[in-house]
């Protein structure tokens, strides 16, 4: 058994606004094992990001508010140290994140090798010459010509998915041992996604790097990842290794998820694809029963009743449902 | 007819030569900027007016300027004095070459201290928000709301003649040239405050920063680092119309017999008194008058240049 790198339990994050308290996270939970990679995949707003903020604290405090929960990354619990340790020895030197649109994320007036070389500076306590030398071998480890010359450039002389590279060198840059991409591919078009993926496939090689990856196409999580986290409105409703996540979905939200999902295997005029009828539930309310019944077209009584807890299946394979997809019947 | 047309040739170079090295922001600042014709007339005519006061000492010693010969007292041009003498026989001249040197030099480091003041609680205000907001952006409202003249001339009583005499730049001063610097920039960071803390509450919520954040990037760098060179264009407009506003403050003020005492000259202190003799001796005004008018003309022209030079968001080239 390898020791897990991070544990989060029952991490509960708010955010109170005008219009009333917006439960964003509900108690979520979950474990990353030393230098494997877990997707979490859900629709927008279901509390993806907000989650990995959470754990990073980066979330604005207030309207925000971590209401409970715990995040211990290598023994120790990161809602309970000092934002100044926060800030010294986590943020982007053992926890690296990378954000999702690679052309906002990089300050327009600052040159890229000076964005490249601040966590150096910061953490590292490096010199000119030093951040110089390691900002050249951190942009050829992502891939980009030239970098000698290209330190000197603006982001704007860079393209889309040159910034991305940027944005994956720099969280890199203190070898961090976690590293937290939120979407890194969706602002990307297809072949750049795929060559970002490539990339970060490559990197975690080479530099053994533990990955938390959030998307919401399942389609990039597939050979990527080792499990899977299913979100959906602030809740983990299913968790699974890859495979069981593709071939044996126990969650009607994964499954319906899935049928949503293009493949060129399946047959052809076989079926149209199919959407999920409905929104996401509003978060203002607090939730009560199961978020998903009002969409779910296996939803009994019990579902609108109360919320199932997030329940082992199978070896490795978690999911939060009163009804057993496979048979029909209640839980 | 020759129908049978060769292909054009295309000249063919190598990929090198055929690249147009990128220009970096300050070569498009600066192509922008030479296009706007007031505003490279106002920067010609401010080097000319400086290379005029600190030029012109070269030329005429200072003892010059203050030197009183009463025999020739409110002479009008001529060519041992071009610009006149004043009520006491010094020439003016002289004294608009040494009074441009301290009016400068006023505007600057007014602006100097403006820029302090206002960057700082602006930034402090626009990024922390909330309370820190709330107090900072009180006090400036606090500071708008005394009408600045009555300030001035406030201030200008109550520490005017307490400091002595300085030694600065191999000069003696007199020391209310420091008073009336301080008290400019005291009385003047509250439209700069206001401007600053605006960029900040807008620049705070671009992805960049939180992907600063995200790298460990302690409040202190962000701030000055990351969202101060974006919002460096409005600062640098401000800050030159600063200097033009400090310009006049000082005129007036000295005008009214409260700033820089004689006999360190200044542009406006030598209009003080002046208007005793607005048609007898005209020379006495009109020569630090034009060269007050000059200065913050050039300076307006030059402000409106580098705003339009420095928006990102100009496309003229």
């Amino acid at each position: 058994m390898t020791n897990n790198l991070l544990e989060v339990r029952d991490l509960k994050t708010r955010f109170h606004t005008p219009e009333g308290v917006i439960h964003a996270v509900n108690g979520v939970s979950f474990d990353l094992p030393e230098g494997s990679t877990l997707a979490v995949v859900g629709e927008s707003g279901c509390g993806k990001s907000v989650t990995m903020m959470s754990i990073l604290r980066l979330i604005a405090i207030p309207p925000g508010e971590i209401a409970s929960g715990s995040a211990v990354y290598c023994g120790v619990d990161l809602f309970k140290i000092s934002e100044s340790e926060m800030e010294r020895d986590v943020r982007g030197k053992a926890i690296a994140m990378v954000f999702q649109d690679p052309m906002t994320s990089l300050n327009p007036v600052l040159t890229i090798g000076r964005q490249l070389t601040e966590s150096l500076r910061v953490h590292l306590g490096m010199n000119p010459r030093q951040c110089q030398k390691r900002a050249v071998e951190l942009l050829e480890l992502v891939g980009i010509p030239e970098p000698v010359n290209r330190l000197h450039d603006y982001p704007h002389q860079y393209s889309g998915g040159m910034r991305q590279r940027v944005m994956i060198a720099m969280a890199l840059s203190c070898s961090p041992s976690l590293l937290i991409a939120d979407e890194p591919t969706t602002a990307l078009d297809v072949t750049i996604q795929a060559q970002i993926v490539e990339l970060v496939k490559s990197l975690r090689e080479k530099v053994g790097l533990s990955i938390i990856w959030i998307t919401h196409d399942l389609g990039v999580v597939a050979g990527l990842a080792d499990r899977v986290v299913v979100m959906y409105s602030g809740f983990i409703v299913e968790e699974a290794g890859v495979d069981d996540i593709y071939e044996d979905p126990r969650h009607p939200y994964t499954i319906a998820l899935l049928e949503a999902l293009p493949r060129v295997d399946r047959r052809r005029g076989s079926s149209r694809l199919k959407a999920i009828h409905g929104a996401p539930p509003n978060l203002l309310v607090e939730p009560h029963g199961c978020p998903f019944a009002p969409r779910c077209e296996v939803a009994v009584e019990q579902c609108s009743v109360e919320n199932p807890k997030l329940l082992q299946v199978n070896d490795g394979h978690k999911v939060a449902c009163w009804v057993d997809v496979k048979t029909g019947a209640p839980r | 007819m020759e129908t049978s047309s060769k292909p054009v040739q295309i000249a063919s170079l190598p990929l090198d030569e055929l690249e147009t090295p990128p220009l970096s922001l300050g070569q498009l600042t600066w192509r922008r900027f030479r296009r706007h014709k007031m505003a490279m007339f106002g920067a010609v005519t401010l080097l000319l007016l400086f290379a005029y006061s600190f030029g012109g000492a070269l030329v005429l010693p200072e003892s010059y300027a203050n030197y009183a010969d009463t025999s020739m007292r409110l002479t009008g041009p001529s060519a041992a004095h071009p610009f006149g003498t004043d009520t006491i026989g010094r020439d003016t001249l002289a004294r608009t070459i040494y009074g441009g040197q301290i009016s400068i030099i006023i505007g600057l480091l007014a602006v100097l201290i403006e820029n302090l003041i206002g960057i700082t609680v602006g930034a402090l205000a626009g990024y922390y928000g909330g309370l820190v907001d709330s107090i900072l952006m009180r006090i400036t409202e606090a500071m708008l709301n005394i009408p600045e003249i009555f300030l001035l001339i406030v201030m200008a009583k109550f520490f005017g003649g307490k400091i002595p005499e300085i030694l600065m730049f191999g000069r003696s001063f007199s020391g209310s040239v420091v008073v009336i610097v301080v008290i400019i920039g005291l009385t003047s960071w509250m439209y700069l405050a206001r401007i600053v803390r605006a960029e900040f509450l807008s620049f705070k919520e671009n992805e960049f920063v939180l992907a600063a954040r995200a790298t460990g990037t302690s409040n202190f760098e962000i701030i000055f680092r990351h969202i101060l060179p974006n919002s460096i264009a409005p600062i640098i407009v401000s800050a030159t119309l600063g200097v033009a506003n400090a310009i006049l403050a000082e005129a007036y003020i000295s005008f009214l017999g409260l700033g820089v005492q004689p006999p360190t000259a200044t542009w406006g202190n030598m209009l003080d008194g002046a208007n005793n003799y607005l048609e007898s001796a005209p020379w006495l005004w009109f020569f630090p008058g034009l060269l007050i008018l000059l200065t913050v003309l050039s300076i307006n022209f030059l402000g409106d240049g580098l705003r339009d030079a420095l928006d990102p968001h100009s496309r003229a080239m």
